[in-house]
């Protein structure tokens, strides 16, 4: 797994702050897209292309996505 | 003809002007390749200067590499042209798979400004032609995402292929996690593509080429590429 400095911090803060049980953390990004489609299939196509191609790199970034309807 | 390098400038390319007045002191020509641009103007080098193109949104190099001019540096270096990245060149290289890997937040956190030593490795390539492998040269960082990550597999790659040109090291030349300034793997401060025309690397060459700067390190790469080229007789 990639080292996380930033996740290592967080954690030594918590546990400082008293939160002895949390074992480790991870920070990373949360993107919100609004887009256009008529299918859920094929807005999570189209995600998940965008994820592969720009959002996300491959090297050191998972990424997961979830779709929700109607938000305009 | 003088030798002619190109030099990408993106919004948010700050070294531009510095990698100019250093090749200038080479001897060679520098003229600028605006981002928007499919033109590399006929350059023999491309230099992807340091900076933050794009503002590094998303991630430093993600937006960058989809530029129009990198479709035409990676044309350049897919057909054996010469494509040197500094600093966040090398990040943007990253990004666009010209080189195996990814730059990662510095393992302190902290944005890290200041010389650091480095050791040249046996590595095939004409950025280091007249530079002997086993020399050090003094070159700043200035970098806050300058700690190179590869997975094992690609990492064992590099080293097999000798394509690790450049590693941090102590003044006296070891290899020790005191000065590696932002834990990067394997002490890993800059690497070549399979082919060595292509080479990224998080320190400054740009600002350490007069006396006045205390080194002149910086202007033994920029002239090793010009009369490497010439020695390999392209």
């Amino acid at each position: 797994m990639v080292n996380d400095p930033q996740g290592l911090v967080v954690t030594d803060a918590l546990h400082s702050l008293g939160y002895p049980e949390v074992l480790g953390t991870r920070v990373g990004k949360y993107i919100r897209l609004e887009l256009a489609a008529d299918l859920e299939s094929t807005a999570a196509k189209r995600v998940d292309e965008m994820c592969r191609r720009l959002l996300c790199n491959g090297v050191i970034e998972d990424y997961s996505f979830e779709i929700a309807a109607g938000m305009s | 003809m003088a030798f002619r390098f190109g030099i990408a400038v993106f919004p948010g390319t700050w070294s531009d002007r510095d990698c100019a007045h250093a090749v200038g002191l080479t001897g060679a020509e520098a003229v600028f390749l605006w981002h928007a641009d499919k033109e590399l103007k006929g350059a023999d080098c491309v230099i992807l200067p340091g900076g933050f193109a794009h503002g590094d949104y998303l991630r430093a190099g993600a937006i960058a590499r989809f530029a129009p001019l990198m479709e035409a540096v990676a044309e350049h270096a897919r057909g054996g042209g010469l494509v040197l990245g500094i600093c966040n060149g090398f990040q943007i290289l990253c990004e666009a798979g010209l080189l195996p890997g990814a730059l990662l937040r510095n393992r302190d956190l902290q944005f890290r400004c200041q010389d650091t030593t480095l050791l040249v490795e046996p590595t095939d390539s004409p950025f280091l032609a007249t530079i002997a492998s086993g020399s050090r040269l003094r070159i700043p960082i200035s970098h806050g995402e300058g700690r190179y990550f590869a997975d094992p597999a690609t990492l064992a790659g590099l080293e097999r292929g000798h394509q690790v040109a450049l590693r941090y090291c102590s003044p006296d030349g070891d290899l020790d996690d005191a000065h590696n300034p932002n834990g990067s793997l394997s002490h890993i401060a800059g690497i070549v593509n399979e082919a060595g025309n292509v080479l990224g690397m998080m320190p400054h060459p740009e600002r350490v080429c007069e006396p006045l700067l205390g080194s002149e390190d910086g202007l033994r790469l920029f002239g090793s590429v010009t009369t490497g080229l010439a020695a390999a007789g392209r």
